[in-house]
């Protein structure tokens, strides 16, 4: 009992058995979750997955039927406003004020996230800089581009300087310069030690930020761990990528088959995984990715 | 940056958060009020005007046809009667539109529940700050009724606090009939089936002890029915014990209201 307890404490966001239906359908199926302290935490997996129900129920938006969960020693739902004054979210939907400038979102915010007045100015302040939008202080939310709206919904889930951040899907639909940028911006806050837990669906993104990844399929962690441990377990060192006409794909996963090989389709190639080297198929050798792992573990088919 | 670099658990003591607590309301309303300012404008046009029109409108038109009614002078009698009508206006069909609208185009809602802020307190924070707002607009016809000839009276400072009351009540009937609805269309079966016969049913432009008995009794669980009761005894100072019964009235309609708009919306927004 008492060591529990201090497994609970040592982990930002603990999850064990988490059921959650609606009405007919399971959206989330006995989920185990941990983010450890200071540590970033992808959570991968195709829509309907259950990733954002996941999310929902960390804010106690969405009550779990069954299960456990902890954030930052609190447990949920019964403390989940403690919970929530000492977390950041950043949501999938923006639902910034939009007839607001970027300067009164964060003071509102600054009010429901109970910052001291002595220190709602410099929180403000902060914030801003920490987004790099301090030039657009007065700018009314309208007149924002894309990657600066998701800038400031970061700024704005950082007023009360958190200790856990949740960001549902933070870079769906942006340019690819913009969604680097904020990648450096993840990262900066992972280094400054704030733990984070991220859903996406975009693989290099949980690869180039994430310490562990925990995938989900079906509304259960099919696989869960570092993306290299992961890479290597699920789809050994290297890949085999063989183009040619449908029928000599048949052909090439047939021999793949009987051989023990995994093999995915890659639109016009087939993957050959676990291989390690073996010389009778010809193809283009490359290093394999947590790509293979996601698709060999929630499948080809979309659903 | 300490709480930043912080990885171990955490050694601070547990403050507990209650219900109802005053910072998360006062943050509600802070919401509220900084984006008031960017439609102030719009807001009490629509609250204070439509009224009037009907203030003037009656007053001119009926005015002319009757020179009393139930021991009033006309202009009395709609001139504080009014004042229902503004609660109304400003009170449920705001509560009704904003509510709507934050949750299902603005998912205001997601992130204000994101924070250490629960459904009471949201739903609470809001209607309380319609009411401030009906309270301040319930005045204005009444106002104009002045200048028309109603007579001042001390009286009259205590409609400002009968109009928040009515006005508490008319907005968490207001969210709770858009917790209620799917879809903003919805709203049409309320106002026409609801909002509206109460709105005309109530005493302000005509005595209700002229129609027939049956709508005399429904009138009588009209909450805007108590208002201008209250509103016009307490402005021509004719007070009566009954008025103990109003004031009840209005008091558990808001507070039946109010637990209705914070039920119903927990169902909406926690899942």
């Amino acid at each position: 009992m008492e060591r529990e307890v201090v497994a609970a404490e040592e982990r930002a966001i603990r999850l064990r058995g988490v059921v959650k239906r609606f009405g007919g359908l399971t959206a989330v199926a006995g989920l185990d979750l941990d983010v450890p302290y200071g540590t970033c935490v992808g959570l991968l997996g195709p829509n309907g997955a259950g990733k954002s129900t996941t999310i929902k129920s960390l804010t106690a938006q969405v009550i779990a039927d069954e299960g456990e969960i902890s954030i930052l020693g609190y447990r949920l739902p019964e403390d989940s406003k403690q919970a929530r004054a000492e977390m950041g979210v950043v949501p999938q939907l923006d639902n910034l004020d939009t007839a607001l400038t970027v300067e009164q979102n964060l003071l509102v915010f600054s009010h429901l996230y109970r910052v001291p007045k002595a220190r709602r100015t410099a929180a403000i302040d902060r914030a801003l800089g920490i987004a790099n939008l301090r030039e657009r202080r007065t700018s009314k939310v309208d007149e924002l581009s894309g990657g600066m709206r998701r800038r400031l919904l970061i700024a704005r889930a950082l007023l009360h300087e958190p200790r856990l951040l949740l960001l549902d899907e933070p870079t769906v639909g942006l340019d690819p310069q913009v969604r680097q940028e904020l990648w450096a911006l993840i990262d900066r806050l992972r280094s400054e030690g704030v733990s984070i837990l991220m859903s996406t669906h975009y693989i290099e993104e949980a690869e180039r930020l994430c310490d562990t990844v925990t995938i989900m399929s079906h509304g259960r962690a099919v696989a869960s761990g570092p993306p290299q441990a992961l890479i290597h377990e699920h789809a050994g060192v290297e890949a085999l990528e063989v183009y040619g006409p449908p029928s000599r794909l048949l052909e090439v996963e047939e021999q793949a088959r009987t051989r023990g090989w995994r093999t995915r389709r890659t639109g016009t190639s087939v993957t050959v995984l676990h291989s390690n080297g073996a010389v009778e198929l010809d193809g283009e050798r490359r290093g394999t990715n947590l790509e293979d792992v996601f698709v060999l573990l929630t499948g080809e088919q979309i659903e | 940056m300490s709480a930043l670099t912080e990885s171990s658990a955490p050694v601070r003591p547990r403050r507990r958060l209650h219900r109802l607590e005053r910072a998360a309301m006062r943050g509600v309303i802070v919401r509220e009020v900084v984006n008031y300012s960017s439609f102030w404008r719009s807001s009490t046009f629509s609250s204070t005007v439509d009224p009037t029109i009907y203030l003037l409108a009656f007053g001119f038109g009926f005015g002319s046809l009757v020179s009393r009614v139930a021991g009033y002078r006309y202009i009395d009698f709609v001139g504080t009667g009014i004042v229902a009508t503004t609660v109304l206006f400003s009170g449920a069909f705001p509560a009704m539109y904003g509510t709507f609208v934050k949750y299902s185009f603005q998912h205001t809602y997601d992130a204000i529940l994101a924070a250490p802020v629960d459904t009471e307190e949201l739903v609470t924070g809001e209607a309380l700050w319609v009411a401030l707002r009906t309270g301040v607009y319930g005045c204005v016809p009444m106002l104009v009724a002045v200048v028309f000839g109603l007579a001042p009276s001390w009286g009259m400072l205590l409609v400002p606090f009968i109009a928040g009351l009515a006005g508490f009540g008319w907005a968490t009937f207001g969210i709770f009939i858009a917790a209620k609805s799917q879809k903003i269309e919805s709203f049409s079966y309320w106002q026409s089936g609801l909002l509206t016969p109460m709105f005309l049913v109530a005493g302000t432009f005509f005595p209700l002890t002229r129609l027939p008995e049956w709508a005399q009794v429904l009138g009588n669980f009209n909450p805007l029915f108590h208002c201008v009761q209250l509103v016009r005894h307490v402005v021509f100072a004719r007070e009566t014990v009954a008025d103990l019964g109003h004031l009840a009235f209005l008091l558990g309609f808001a507070l039946v209201a109010w637990r209705m708009a914070i039920r119903f919306m927990e169902r909406k927004l926690i899942l």
